[in-house]
């Protein structure tokens, strides 16, 4: 839950989200400024085309000075070199290249941005043994980042 | 500042002693103390005392209040070569893990590039933006409203006060940040200046960036090391080169009284080496769970095979069936074992690996793992067993010392017995895991001697502090106590003489090397 001086920039941040989501972006469930549940729509022309994702965006209570924890869930988890099949995502800005100047909608854009980039769809090498390993909190694993070109 | 190396009497070192004699303190207390006893072969170690021990090194104790001069030093030594405020050389110097030398060589020719790299702004053009610009959105809490403070550095990137404040809060406090706190604004590289920073956030907060830069300060300097007692502020200065570890063990001792390893930060560890203890923990860390099935499980008489179930607490087994004798631990016949369990702390090569043939070639290696492994574990788990016993004496002993005319000088010497007998065990422990990777050669048998000596001193005082004590009795069992005292130290001398030497002649083998 975000402290009082955040609580505005969340639900400014929800109208905006409301008023002009981000290309194939809408919002399942944003009821309290803790757990928010968005629909994210692959993009026409690429891999995932046709294709429905659920993120859930979780907020501490030092959002945005600290990164929400975000994941993908529910049946339909893309199937992408930097995805987890336990939902876990491997992006530096939501974690160690997190500013305070990010949003969600632009988690968002680079989420499609990532999406849209990828060539052949498979899991990360190391999937198997990353989820029967990882912690719940994607934000507590030791994230080295795989290359970017993906 | 005291120097000092570690001598036998640390036990002596508490809160107690000045600094600066420290060192003094210890060979005056270990002339008068134990000076005078008649014990054979002590006579040569209290002539030893005279010289660095082998085992010893080179170090001193600073207290932060030093740490924290030496840094300012340094910084007014550059802010006057480089003619550029306190506060600057020291960004400057930080962004060189204090190498002054480089600094100087290289400022000369790019300074400009190095004071952007360490996030020091030299003219007032560039400082940093106090007021809301028109149209201003902070992007961290989105508030747009023109009233209130702001900041922004060169970079031009402006945010509210409060959100800049909390921003740099986080990173110091949360994160524990204190060299590289960019601006907050995504991509951007600019470095937030000391100055920001002090202006910005609150005194406690500033309190623990000064502190967050003291530890930064000993980590960026390879001769330092922060003593990790819990509460001690002091940092140990040791000038051995790193390479120097593979074949020195670097024990120091803090001013504090904690004993610990210069090299790797854990507890003392002699005689083995820093890499020996690594791959030692690792080893443990791995095999305790096999480990533990195996020792929970059975095993097989050497002679007729059938299963055998241990259920006590004595190696000394005897198979149902056949009747043989044997020791759990190396399955070799009993016989050889003579009468106590401290016989076997050699794992008999020869004698017992023809009983071991018949078990499992794995099954073999794991037990000789734990023959290393119980030992080890055993002295770490006597050492609580002696402490708590001292708990307990300690309160018959104050209470003697209410009742009788013993002074409390005189009751002391229990305290001593135990803290010996600790370090003792703590040396003896790591013994252990020393003779797991020991190869066997001709200098290995008085190793083995020598651990074993050791070994039989340690239980004996440990036995003779067991022993309940008697107003009438008393007398005669603190001397009995002091006497075993001195010769449980002595022994223990030689154990870390003779390994150090070893290890600096290169006289050991290992079967695996740990020297990285
Ligand atoms: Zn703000
Ligand atoms: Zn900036
Ligand atoms: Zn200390
Ligand atoms: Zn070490």
């Amino acid at each position: 839950m975000a402290k009082p001086m955040f609580a505005r920039r969340l639900s400014k941040e929800l109208k905006d989200l409301a008023m002009n989501p981000p290309a194939g972006v809408d919002i399942i469930d944003a009821n309290d400024f803790k757990v928010w549940k968005l629909g994210l729509a692959g993009a026409p022309g690429t891999l995932y085309e046709g294709e429905k994702f659920q993120l859930e965006f979780n907020f501490g209570p030092n959002y945005p000075l600290e990164s929400p924890q975000v994941l993908f869930v529910g049946d339909n988890v893309p199937i992408h070199p930097h995805i987890y099949s336990n939902g876990h995502i491997c992006l530096d800005v939501l974690y160690n290249h997190w500013s305070p100047v990010q949003t969600v909608a632009s988690i968002c854009l680079s989420l499609q941005s990532m999406l849209s980039s990828c060539t052949s769809k498979e899991r990360p090498p190391d999937n198997a043994n990353y989820i029967k390993t990882a912690r719940a909190n994607p934000k507590h694993t030791a994230w080295a980042f795989h290359d970017d070109t993906v | 500042m005291s120097a000092g190396t570690i001598s036998e009497d640390e036990f002596e070192g508490s809160s107690d002693y000045d600094e600066n004699d420290f060192e003094d303190d210890d060979e005056d207390e270990s002339d008068t103390e134990f000076g005078q006893t008649g014990d054979m072969g002590f006579q040569d170690m209290i002539t030893e005392k005279q010289r660095k021990k082998a085992y010893e090194v080179d170090f001193s104790v600073l207290p932060l209040a030093d740490i924290m001069a030496a840094q300012t030093s340094a910084a007014s030594h550059v802010s006057g070569i480089l003619g550029v405020s306190l506060q600057q050389a020291t960004a400057l110097l930080r962004s060189f893990k204090w190498n002054k030398e480089r600094l100087v060589e290289r400022y000369m020719d790019h300074s400009q590039e190095i004071l952007n790299q360490a996030g020091i702004v030299l003219d007032d053009v560039h400082t940093p933006v106090l007021k809301r610009p028109r149209g201003f959105v902070c992007m961290i809490c989105f508030d747009d409203s023109s009233a209130g403070p702001a900041l922004g550095l060169r970079c031009g990137h402006v945010f509210c006060q409060p959100c800049y404040e909390q921003y740099l809060t986080q990173k110091i406090v949360e994160e524990g940040e204190c060299r590289r706190i960019l601006c907050p604004e995504s991509g951007c590289n600019t470095i937030v200046d000391e100055e920001t920073i002090k202006k910005a956030v609150q005194p406690t907060v500033i309190a623990k960036y000064q502190q967050l830069q003291d530890r930064a300060y000993v980590a960026d300097l390879d001769n330092l090391r922060w003593c990790p007692a819990p509460n001690c502020e002091n940092a140990i200065d040791c000038r051995l080169p790193h390479s120097s570890f593979k074949t020195v063990v670097p024990t120091v001792l803090c001013a504090c009284g904690y004993k610990f390893c210069f090299g790797c930060g854990l507890g003392d560890h002699q005689p083995a080496a820093c890499g020996l203890v690594k791959m030692w923990q690792k080893k443990c860390a791995d095999d305790s769970e096999t480990a533990n099935w195996i020792s929970a499980h059975t095993k097989e008489c050497g002679k007729c095979l059938s299963t055998i179930e241990k259920n006590g607490g004595c190696n000394h087994m005897t198979c149902r069936k056949c009747k043989y004798e044997f020791c759990w631990v190396c399955m070799g016949p009993w016989s050889e074992h003579g009468t106590s369990w401290y016989n076997c702390n050699r794992f008999e090569e020869t004698s017992s690996t023809d009983a071991r043939d018949q078990q499992a070639k794995s099954r073999a290696s794991l037990e000789r793992y734990l023959h290393y492994y119980n030992r080890f574990a055993n002295h770490e788990h006597s050492a609580k067993l002696d402490r708590d016993l001292y708990t307990k004496t300690e309160k018959k002993m104050e209470e003697m010392q209410r009742t009788s005319d013993l002074s409390w000088i005189e009751v002391q010497f229990l305290k001593k017995a135990v803290d010996v007998l600790t370090s003792c065990r703590m040396t003896l422990r790591w013994t252990y895991a020393f003779a797991f990777y020991l190869a066997r050669n001709n200098m290995t048998d008085l190793f083995e001697d020598n651990q074993r000596d050791l070994e039989v001193a340690v239980e004996a005082l440990s036995e003779l502090l067991e022993k309940p004590i008697e107003r009438e009795k008393i007398a005669e069992l603190r001397q009995q106590v002091l006497d075993k005292t001195v010769y449980v130290g002595s022994r223990r001398e030689v154990v870390l003489e003779d390994t150090a030497k070893g290890l600096a002649e290169g006289r050991w083998e290992f079967f695996v090397d740990f020297s990285k």
